[in-house]
C-alpha cells in the first residue's frame, strides 16, 4: 500500500510539470501582457523597465527554469497584480472553494444515489421515469440560469435564503450555490447508479443469492450496492476534478470568493504567477482526488490489490 | 378662520416633514456594488486603475482634490488654499491640518510627497505616474535619473510648493484615487496592502477577494458631522442578472444598469422611480489608422460618418442608453459646444466624398472590436452592411478587451472601435490629439494636424481662462471636421438607487464613485 501511493504521488510530479509548462508557453504566446492591463500610457522605457522587474524580459526557458526552481522549494511567486504571494492569495480562496465543492457533491450524493437506486429497483415505473427526467433535465441545465432560477425562487419570491455573497461563510449562503454547481453530478450519479444497479441485479452472483434464499434486502444491501459502488467512486472522482473547473460560474454569479474568479480574473489580467499558481492547486486537488479514490477502491473490494 | 389655520398648520407639518425626510440620518449601512469584474484588483490603490476598484477607494482614501459632481470640476480637499505663481506654474498648497490616517497620525506635507514619489517608482509602473508627471522633475524620478520629485518642495508641515512643467488646472490631476495620499511610515511597511490605511470617511475593516470590501466609520474624518453611515459594504457583483436580484429583493442599494435593464426598469413602475442616469465623460467612436491608405483621405474619414445611421444603432442595438456624439469633448464636458450638430445619415453624401477621394467602389478594411456589448462586436456587426451599402467592406477581427487596449497603444490596426475618457478635463482629453503625444499615450490614430497642434499650443500658452476655453473649443470642432473616428456616443451611466439611499451624486467621470460621506440611509432601509 504505501509503495502503491509512493509510486501515484512520484506520478504525479511528470503531471504537474507538464501543466506547468503548458500554461508557460501558452501565456508566451497568447497577445496581451500585465504591463499593458496596468497603464494607459506607460513611456516605453518605463515599460522596459517593468518587464526586467517582473523578469518578463528573459526568454521562456528561463523564466520556466527559475520558477520551477521556485516551485520546488514550495514558492508560488508574487502576483503581477496585487504584488502578493500568490500562495497567500489561494489560502484565502482556497477553504470557500472547498466549502463550495464538498457541499455540491454532498448534495449530489445524497440525492442522485438514492434517485438511482430507486429508478433500479422499480425499472419502468413512475419513480424510475420521473427520476430519470429529472436526471437529464439536471444535465442539461446551465449552472449560470439554474442559479438564476434559484435566486428568484428562493430569494426573492420565497425569501428563504440570501441571492448572494459569502456572508459569515455559514450555511444560509451555501445552500444555492452548492445547490447550482451540485445539480449537474447529482444527474450523473443518478444516471451512473441506476446503469450500474440494473446490470448487477441480473449478475450471477445476485441470482445465486437469491437461490439460496437471502432476503431481497440483504441481496442488495451486500451484493449490489456494495459491487455498484466501485462505478459510484469513479464517477465521484471524476466529478469532483470537473466540479473545480466548474466553480467559476457559480462563484461569479453568486459573488462568491473562491479560486475560479481568481483564475479568470488573472487570465484577462495576464497576471501568470497567479494563474499558475491556480492551475497547480486545481490539478493537485484533481490529482488528490484520484488518489482517494483509487485508495477507496482496495477498501471497497478487497480483491483489487494495489499490484 | 380655522380654515385657514389648519392649511396653514397642513402646509407647515408637511414642509416639516420634508425638511426631515431631507435632514441625514446618522447610522445605518451602505450597501453598494462593484460591478466590472469578479474581483478588486488590490487594495493598493497606486496600482490599478480599474474604475472597479476606485468604487471602495472612495471610501479608504483621499487626494489633494476631489470631484465635486455637482459644480462639475475638481474641488481642493486635502488642502485648504492654492496659491498660483511663478506664471501659472507653481501651485503652493497650505494642507488642512485635521486629517488624520486611520491609524490616528496627522497628515503632513511628507506624506504628500513620499505618495506622489511612490507614484513615479519607473519600475512598478503606477498608473498614476500619468498625472504625477505634470510635475517638475517627476520623469526624472520615472525613469530612474533622480530619486526625489525635484518640483516638490516642503515649506512646513502643512505647506508644500509644486512646480509643475505646464500650465493646467492641478485639479484634473489629482483628484483621483491613483493618486491618493499614503501615511508614508505605515505605507512602506509590508502588511500595508493587506490591512490598507488611508485619510477618507470609512476605515478598513475586511476584504473578502472575490466577494466583498467592509468598511466602518473614520470618526475624526476631517469634515463635521461627516461620514452619515456607520458602516460601508461594497459587495463583488459582475453579473447584471444577479444584481438585478438582489436589488430587487432590496438585497444592496445600488445596481449599474447595463442597455436591456435599462429598458426593462424603465417599462417597470414600482422601478422607474429608482433610476439615475448621467452623461459619462467617455466617448465610443471608431478610430482610424492614417497610415493605411484610404483613411489618410479626409473625405474617407467623413464618408464613414455619412456612412453610418448612428441614431438608429444608439436606439434599437444600445437601448437608448448613450448620447449621440457631435465631437470628441462629450455633454458633461466644461467646453462642450451645444451648437455643433452630428454627421447626418446620408450614404448619398458618403458615395460621392468616396468618388471624389478616389474610391467610388469602396475599398475593404480590417476592423478590430472586442466583444464589448455598447462598444464593440454587436455594434460593428450592425455597422458593416451600412458601409456595405456605400461600397466599404469590412472585415471583422475580435480580440479580448485587454488585447484591444495593446492593438490601439501600438498602431497594430487598421480600425478598431473603443471606449476613451475624454474629461473632464478638456485640454487633456483633446492633447490626445496633438502630434507631440505618442501614440502608445493616447494619440491612438497617430493624428497629427499643424492648425491643431497650433491651437492646442495656443490654449496651453493662454492665461486668460476664457480664451484658453475658445481656442480647446476651436480645437475640437477642428477634430470633428478631420474626421479621426467615427463618432458614435458618449456613455450615459444609469444605475439604480434604492429609494431610502440619499445623497447620490451625478459624477460625470464615473457614476459608481460616490463621495461616500454624503451619503446617508433613512430609517425605510432593510440595513439600519
Amino acid at each position: 500500500m504505501l509503495s502503491f501511493l509512493i509510486r501515484r504521488l512520484l506520478q504525479t510530479v511528470p503531471t504537474v510539470l507538464a501543466v506547468v509548462l503548458l500554461v508557460f508557453v501558452l501565456f508566451s504566446v497568447v497577445p496581451g501582457s500585465i504591463v499593458s492591463t496596468m497603464s494607459d500610457d506607460s513611456d516605453p522605457q518605463v515599460e522596459l523597465r517593468m518587464k526586467q522587474q517582473l523578469g518578463l524580459d528573459q526568454p521562456v526557458y528561463m523564466r520556466f527554469g527559475a520558477y520551477v526552481a521556485r516551485l520546488a522549494a514550495g514558492d508560488l511567486g508574487a502576483s503581477f497584480r496585487t504584488r502578493e504571494p500568490v500562495t497567500t492569495m489561494i489560502a484565502k480562496r482556497a477553504w470557500p472553494t472547498l466549502q463550495l465543492i464538498f457541499a455540491s457533491m454532498a448534495f449530489a450524493v445524497l440525492l442522485g444515489v438514492p434517485l438511482g437506486f430507486i429508478a433500479a429497483l422499480r425499472p419502468g415505473s413512475l419513480v424510475d421515469t420521473v427520476s430519470m427526467v429529472l436526471a437529464v433535465s439536471g444535465l442539461s441545465l446551465a449552472k449560470f440560469w439554474l442559479g438564476l432560477l434559484l435566486m428568484y425562487l428562493f430569494a426573492l419570491k420565497l425569501g428563504w435564503l440570501p441571492s448572494f455573497g459569502y456572508g459569515d461563510g455559514g450555511l444560509k449562503y451555501l445552500i444555492l450555490p452548492a445547490v447550482t454547481l451540485g445539480v449537474s453530478p447529482m444527474a450523473l450519479l443518478a444516471r451512473t447508479t441506476r446503469a450500474a444497479v440494473l446490470e448487477i441485479m441480473t449478475a450471477d452472483f445476485v441470482r445465486t443469492a437469491r437461490s439460496k434464499g437471502m432476503s431481497e434486502t440483504r441481496v442488495v444491501k451486500w451484493h449490489v450496492m456494495r459491487n455498484a459502488l466501485v462505478l459510484i467512486l469513479t464517477t465521484m472522482g471524476l466529478q469532483f476534478g470537473a466540479l473545480m473547473g466548474q466553480t467559476v460560474v457559480v462563484e461569479k454569479l453568486f459573488s462568491w470568493p473562491g479560486i475560479g474568479s481568481l483564475l479568470v480574473d488573472s487570465v484577462l489580467q495576464r497576471d501568470i504567477p497567479a494563474v499558475q499558481g491556480s492551475i497547480l492547486v486545481v490539478v493537485l486537488f484533481f490529482l488528490a482526488i484520484n488518489l482517494l479514490i483509487d485508495v477507496l477502491y482496495g477498501v471497497i473490494d478487497p480483491r483489487i490489490r494495489y499490484a | 378662520m380655522f380654515r385657514v389655520v389648519a392649511i396653514v398648520a397642513g402646509l407647515g407639518l408637511a414642509f416639516a416633514a420634508a425638511a426631515e425626510a431631507q435632514t441625514p440620518r446618522k447610522g445605518g449601512t451602505i450597501r453598494m456594488t462593484a460591478p466590472y469584474g469578479s474581483s478588486f484588483t488590490s487594495l493598493d490603490i497606486h496600482t490599478t486603475q480599474r474604475a472597479q476598484d476606485e468604487i471602495y477607494a472612495k471610501a479608504l482614501h483621499r487626494s489633494l482634490y476631489t470631484w465635486n459632481s455637482a459644480e462639475g470640476k475638481p474641488v481642493l480637499e486635502l488642502a485648504r488654499e492654492d496659491v498660483v505663481s511663478g506664471g501659472g506654474l507653481v501651485h503652493t498648497f497650505k494642507l488642512r491640518d485635521d486629517a488624520y490616517f486611520h491609524n490616528g497620525r496627522k497628515m503632513t506635507a511628507d506624506d504628500v510627497i513620499w505618495s506622489y514619489n511612490r507614484i513615479m517608482d519607473g519600475t512598478k509602473a503606477y498608473p498614476g505616474a500619468r498625472y504625477v508627471r505634470v510635475i517638475e522633475g517627476a520623469a526624472a524620478v520615472e525613469k530612474g535619473q533622480a530619486k526625489d520629485i525635484s518640483g516638490l518642495k516642503k515649506i512646513d508641515d502643512f505647506t508644500i510648493e509644486m512646480k509643475l512643467t505646464e500650465k493646467v488646472d492641478p485639479g484634473f490631476y489629482f483628484f483621483t484615487a491613483l493618486t491618493s495620499i499614503y501615511p508614508a511610515d505605515e505605507a512602506a511597511k509590508e502588511g500595508f496592502i493587506q490591512s490598507p490605511i488611508g485619510l477618507g470617511p470609512f476605515k478598513f475593516v475586511e476584504h473578502v477577494p472575490g466577494s466583498r470590501i467592509v468598511l466602518e466609520r473614520w470618526d475624526r474624518f476631517y469634515k463635521p458631522g461627516k461620514p452619515y453611515a456607520d458602516k460601508v459594504t461594497v459587495s463583488i457583483m459582475g453579473e447584471a442578472a444577479a444584481r438585478d436580484v438582489a436589488f430587487r429583493n432590496k438585497e444592496i442599494d445600488t445596481s449599474v444598469l447595463g442597455p436591456a435593464q435599462y429598458v426593462a426598469y424603465q417599462s417597470d413602475a414600482d422601478l422607474k422611480g429608482t433610476i439615475v442616469e448621467v452623461a459619462e465623460v467617455f466617448t465610443r467612436y471608431m478610430g482610424m489608422n492614417t497610415s493605411f491608405k484610404p483613411f489618410a483621405d479626409k473625405r474617407v474619414r467623413q464618408a464613414i460618418n455619412y456612412a453610418i445611421d448612428t441614431d438608429l444603432i444608439i436606439n434599437k442595438l444600445v437601448k437608448g442608453k448613450a448620447y449621440r456624439a457631435t465631437s470628441w469633448l462629450p455633454l458633461t464636458s466644461p467646453l462642450y459646444d451645444k451648437t455643433m450638430k452630428p454627421y447626418a445619415y446620408d450614404p448619398a453624401k458618403a458615395k460621392q466624398l468616396l468618388a471624389e477621394a478616389g474610391y467610388p467602389n469602396g475599398f475593404e478594411f480590417e476592423w478590430t472590436t472586442s466583444q464589448n456589448e455598447s462598444w464593440g462586436l454587436p455594434i460593428v456587426t450592425a455597422v458593416i452592411p451600412m458601409l456595405d451599402k456605400v461600397g466599404i467592406k469590412a472585415k471583422v477581427k475580435q480580440v479580448e478587451t485587454a488585447v484591444l487596449a495593446e492593438v490601439v497603444r501600438s498602431g497594430d490596426y487598421q480600425a478598431f472601435i473603443y471606449s476613451q475618457q475624454t474629461g473632464p478635463d478638456p485640454q487633456a482629453a483633446l492633447k490626445c490629439f496633438h502630434s507631440s503625444t505618442p501614440q502608445s499615450a493616447c494619440n491612438y490614430m497617430n493624428f497629427k494636424n499643424a492648425d491643431f497642434d497650433k491651437l492646442m499650443d495656443e490654449a496651453g500658452q493662454a492665461d486668460d481662462v476664457a480664451k484658453r476655453g475658445q481656442l480647446l473649443q476651436k480645437a475640437n470642432a477642428l477634430l470633428y471636421d478631420e474626421a479621426p473616428v467615427w463618432f458614435f456616443n458618449y456613455n450615459k451611466a444609469v444605475m439604480a438607487v434604492q429609494p431610502w439611499l440619499h445623497g447620490v451624486q451625478l459624477n460625470a467621470t464615473e457614476l459608481t464613485h460616490q463621495n461616500v460621506e454624503d451619503l446617508w440611509v433613512d430609517e425605510t432601509s432593510p440595513a439600519k
